[in-house]
């Protein structure tokens, strides 16, 4: 088997025995589409609502990108501060854990209430919330932990402190950055939720979601579901994609 | 008569949690221009600290480091600098590791002049053919003499090299010694080299300097007339032997293991 077929063969084929294993659970326990739909109670709940779908995929989607470039700009902006800077490090490293372990869930309410009617903005603000301190961390630690010897070869030719962050320490931070990038990304789309779900604007796939909910149609609830999977699996792949571009060299080669 | 480097009276202390730390006590150190000062000492005596002060990295609380008769105040684009850890940066090839100095220091090469210097001494080391690589495709060895190419790619005036063979195998560390000795027939440099080898320091140095337990001083100097053509054979005389022995005994002093009085001659 060549390579590049090896790579789609192998996750495609798990998806495959990943379906099989739910159907089949469904069907042996003879559990009603209320109790746990099955993935062929989801293909008509498709065929159905197919229009919804994208408009509601394509709202989930944009509030969350953007959430999440909100959250690389201002993440990677206190990494910076906190990495370069001892003071700031402790100064804020109790503020971000203390602000981190506060469950979104409550927060929403507060967001909503604050900005009453600015859906977009506060579902990206909620997706930012959620997936900026990964970020913020690991750019800190990987700035923080650069060995003083590459410091020293460059300042000991007189290199300013943005020629050594532009030459050495942002190329190194990258692949830490890239491994936050890839929680983050996760993260933001369980921001967007949250507030698409609890927000009664009524759009996004969470608001599909609570719609299903309330009509009693099982299977549209989780034809959701999967459709958010779907659209982190491909949000993840593209950032995987940008760190073979950018951070291609950490990746080892086998054997 | 004014050396390439000269180092006077030097005193430094590090602020630490329980007050000043003093590493270096009275240093002094000249070395002439071509000249190869290998400089040896108990762990932890300040050895380090002082290639920081001669690539003007910090300076000291007290004394002074001049270099080229200019009093060393703040980093100089005329050091090159190569560590034990030869710290070649993953995302770049061994060439591009080579030339980033040339990117920094003002004045350097550029472009195409820029690639052929680089490429000349990865060739004078034995790593033509390894250009497009990356470090972690090369051995320690290789590494290392990368390392080293960097450090020289800009035509410093002094090369600064804090233990870099320090973590190979003995064949390894063996053989880059006589490198050294085949760039600096090609590429004559002034070098301040950090060590723990007493073999290495004889074997590259046309001076070797005891550093005293920290807080360090010169202790003892050792000059080495150099014979042109070194062989690794020159580490089996007897002269080595009595030199070999002569430094022990100065560490033993350093260490606080050994009294102060001269080594006994040898039979």
């Amino acid at each position: 088997m060549t390579g590049t077929l090896r790579k789609i063969a192998v996750p495609a084929l798990a998806m495959l025995i990943f379906l099989a294993l739910w159907e089949a659970l469904v069907w042996i326990n003879g559990w009603p589409n209320y109790k746990m739909a099955s993935p062929s109670d989801l293909w008509p709940a498709y065929v159905r609502y197919w229009e919804l779908f994208l408009v509601m995929g394509w709202q989930t989607l944009w509030r969350t990108v953007l959430g999440l470039l909100l959250a690389i700009v201002v993440g990677v902006g206190i990494g910076m501060v906190m990495g370069f800077s001892r003071t700031m490090r402790d100064a804020l490293y109790p503020l971000l854990v203390g602000f981190n372990a506060i469950p979104k869930a409550t927060v929403v309410p507060i967001v909503a209430l604050m900005f009453v009617g600015a859906h977009d903005f506060n579902t990206v603000l909620i997706a930012f919330m959620i997936s900026f301190f990964p970020i913020a961390v690991s750019v800190s630690i990987g700035l923080s932990t650069l060995e003083p010897e590459y410091r020293d070869i460059l300042r000991a030719l007189g290199a300013s402190q943005a020629t050594i962050f532009w030459k050495i320490a942002l190329p190194k931070t990258l692949p830490e950055f890239f491994g936050a990038l890839k929680v983050a990304v996760t993260l933001a789309f369980i921001g967007t939720n949250l507030m698409e779900i609890v927000s009664p604007h009524g759009r996004g796939l969470g608001a599909l979601f609570d719609s299903g909910k309330t009509n009693s149609d099982y299977p549209l609830m989780f034809a959701v579901l999967i459709a958010l999977a779907a659209l982190g699996i491909l949000l993840y792949y593209i950032v995987v994609a940008l760190e073979r571009v950018f951070a291609g060299w950490a990746e080892r080669q086998p054997g | 008569m004014t050396h390439l480097i000269d180092i006077k009276g030097v005193r430094h202390a590090y602020d630490t949690a329980s007050g000043p730390l003093p590493v270096l006590d009275g240093l002094e150190l000249s070395v002439d221009e071509g000249g190869f000062c290998a400089v040896v000492g108990p762990s932890g005596c300040g050895k380090s600290t002082l290639t920081r002060l001669v690539a003007g990295l910090m300076r000291p609380d007290h004394g002074e480091v001049w270099l080229h008769g200019q009093q060393v105040k703040s980093p100089r684009a005329t050091v090159g600098m190569a560590f034990q850890n030869p710290v070649l940066l993953e995302w770049r090839t061994i060439l591009k590791n080579v030339m980033l100095p040339l990117e920094i220091v003002p004045g350097g090469l550029r472009g195409k002049a820029a690639e052929e210097r680089a490429r000349y001494l990865l060739a004078l080391v034995g790593l033509d053919g390894f250009e497009e690589k990356r470090p972690s495709e090369l051995s320690g060895g290789m590494r290392q003499r990368a390392s080293l190419c960097r450090a020289l790619v800009h035509k410093p005036d002094v090369l600064i090299l804090d233990e870099p063979f320090g973590a190979l195998d003995a064949f390894t560390r063996e053989d880059l010694w006589q490198t050294m000795h085949e760039v600096k027939a090609q590429e004559p440099f002034t070098a301040i080299l950090i060590t723990h080898d007493l073999r290495e320091a004889i074997f590259l140095g046309d001076q070797v300097v005891v550093l005293s337990g920290r807080p360090a001083r010169t202790q003892h100097v050792m000059t080495i007339a150099r014979q042109t053509a070194p062989s690794l054979d020159d580490l089996y005389t007897p002269e080595a032997a009595e030199r070999l022995n002569i430094l022990r005994h100065e560490i033993e002093i350093a260490q606080g293991r050994a009294p102060q009085t001269a080594p006994e001659a040898t039979a």
